[in-house]
This record gives C-alpha cells, structure tokens and sequence, in this order.
C-alpha cells in the first residue's frame, strides 16, 4: 500500500520539494498541501517542510501557525496522526505548541549553514524506527533561529519523558551540552536538535534530514528519519483500516 | 457590514516585547559588548525587544485593551520567551489618522 505523506506549502516554504522528492525516496507518495486549504487530503502524514514561512515576520513560525491549514495538521495530531517539522516547520509546531518549548535566535547571532552531528536519544520511535542504532548522522543545518529553549522544569520532564529524540554530538559521539561547544551549532540547551510532544506522534528538529537523502549528493543519513516517519504513518493507516482512512479524508 | 453598530472610539497602543528575564539575548549582548568601542561604561543588562503599534476601534478603552491583550499573548509576544507591556498611545481625536491610509 502506498504511503500518502502531505507536506504543507506556505508561502515562503522554500524545502518543499526537496522534501517531496526524498519522501519519494523514502517509500512515500508525496502530496502538496497548500496553506489556505483546511483539508488534509486523507494523508496519512504531515511534514511541515523547512524555508521561511509568512517571511518569518514577527518571530519565525508564528504567523504559520494560524493559517487554516495547521487547524487542520492540529486536529490531525490531536488524533494520533503523524507530524513531522523540519527548520522552519519545527519553529511553526513550536508556535503552535504542538511540541514543546522555543527556537531562539542562534547563540552566535549568525545564519549557520553547515553540516552537524547528531545523534538518535532513542530508537524505535515514529521517527527513528530505521535507524539501526544510535551511531551520530551527518545532516545539514541551514537556520538562523534554533537555538532549543524551555526552562528547567520542562528540560528535565522532557528527558525523563524521552521527548528529546535527537542531539547534536561531538566528534566522540557524546552529547554537545555546553552550548559554547563548537559542536552545538547554535547554542541549543542540552544539545537538543529534536523534540517529540508528549505522545510521541509530532516531531520536530532544526537539521535537513531531506537534504541527505542521497550518497551522491553528500550525504544519505537523513533517509532513514525520513522511512521512519513513512512505515510508522503505513502501519498506523494499515491498523485503522481503509474505512477509517477513508473517513480521515473528511470533505 | 452593517452600519447600524453603535459609534466607537479607536484607541492606539504601543506593545513592548522584551525576552523574558533568564532568556539568552545574544541582541542584547552584542549590544553591551558594543559599549566599549563608544567610551561609555556603566551601562549593563542591555536587552533588545520589539515595539509594535496599532489602532484598535472598540466601544471603551477596556474593551480596546482586552483586544490588545490578546493579541499580545497570542501572536505578538510568545510568552514562553517573551515579556510584553502594553502602553495606551492616545485615543479618539487625540490620535494621528496615520492608522486609516485611505
């Protein structure tokens, strides 16, 4: 059966298609949902792709947030639906507090456009369940606002939780904590790279993993983030059974 | 729309956000770090925010105000990171007509 995977276009999304073309890769059928549109299509997942939505005016994601298309990606969470947010589509679920916590504007007060290390907190999540182990991935980052913040209280519940799926790590593998570690490329507390909400079912992180989807161009590591979300959204689909596929495609 | 609504007053407001104590402000930082290069000391906790204005049409002022209140919490200011103020302008007559461009 084939995985319909939506990936939500704004205007400013500039990933898109890069998106669309490494779910592809990953197993999926990708459809364009346009940000106007309330109506999901029947997907049987969400990526909110990277770019600069509404222009990042105001604070970046914010203005996203109330388009008509993220009441519906908000209803669709709310279900159990699978949400992916990637750079910019993180700092949109952040604004519209579908998973915890801010992106700052970056620690150096620069645009960071490089290759990072990360590494899975854990496996076998909607959105690590390809991943083999938890060996560091070489992913792109290419934002000026994430630096990871919520206070203390929420950090410490978020760990316990295991709502951190995803860290920048140093070339020994170990977590880059210190925000100053040139490793933790914009100051991101406890090195947090991704974040999960509390039912594990929307994510977000600042890395590419779409713009590593092919050895040829660099770099395959993000593939398997991406496979992750595809199988988690066909098994969840395949457990509702086509009926209530169908009924998710509401008209 | 209709026009039988009752006459109302606009209002204009400032609001200022501002990170919230504790929150990184590498702005703010830069900023201080700047202070040096001018000759001027004794000036520190420099934090940088952003001040957005706008005219609001309400029957009273307290209404006009819970308007901009939620507007302040909801999209102006994310109250995870951020503090804001909200500063009453001026009202009715008293307000330049820059909020109306035709």
């Amino acid at each position: 059966m084939t995985v319909r995977v939506g990936v939500v276009v704004f205007p400013g999304s500039n990933c898109d298609r890069d998106t669309a073309w490494a779910l592809a890769r990953a197993g999926a059928e990708p459809v364009e949902l346009w940000h106007e549109s309330a109506d999901l299509g029947g997907v049987a997942a969400v990526v909110l792709p990277g770019g600069f939505a509404y222009g990042d005016y105001l604070r970046a994601g914010v203005i996203a947030r109330f388009s008509p298309v993220m009441r519906a990606v908000a209803a669709f969470a709310a279900e159990g639906g699978h949400v992916l947010g990637i750079c910019n589509g993180f700092q949109v679920l952040a604004e519209a507090r579908l998973v915890p916590g801010a992106l700052l504007r970056n620690r150096s007060l620069r645009f960071v456009c490089r290759e990072v290390a990360v590494a899975p907190d854990r496996l076998g999540t909607a959105f690590t369940g390809a991943l083999p182990d938890r060996r560091p991935l070489r992913l792109p980052i290419a934002h000026g606002e994430g630096c990871y913040y919520a206070d203390e209280a929420t950090l410490d519940a978020l760990e316990r939780d295991g709502q951190v799926w995803l860290r920048y790590v140093r070339p020994d593998g170990r977590s880059a904590t210190d925000p100053d570690d040139p490793a933790n490329p914009n100051g991101s507390l406890r090195a947090i790279a991704g974040v999960t909400n509390a039912a594990g079912n929307v994510a977000g992180l600042m890395p590419h993993p779409e713009r590593a989807a092919e050895a040829l161009l660099g770099s395959a590591d993000g593939l398997p983030i991406l496979r992750s979300l595809v199988e988690a959204a066909g098994e969840r689909a395949a457990a509702a059974g086509p009926v209530a596929v169908r009924a998710g495609g509401r008209r | 729309m209709s026009e039988t609504r009752a006459a109302a007053a606009t209002f204009r407001f400032a609001v200022n956000v501002t990170p919230k104590e504790g929150i990184l402000d590498p702005q703010g930082r830069a900023v201080e770090q700047s202070l040096p290069h001018l000759g001027v000391t004794g000036v520190g906790h420099v934090r940088v925010g952003r001040r957005v204005e706008l005219t609001v049409e309400a029957a009273d002022e307290a209404a006009a105000r819970a308007v901009v209140d939620r507007l302040a919490a909801e999209l102006l200011a994310n109250p995870l990171i951020e503090q804001h103020a909200v500063e009453l302008l001026g009202a009715a007559s008293s307000v330049a007509t820059e909020a109306d461009p035709g």
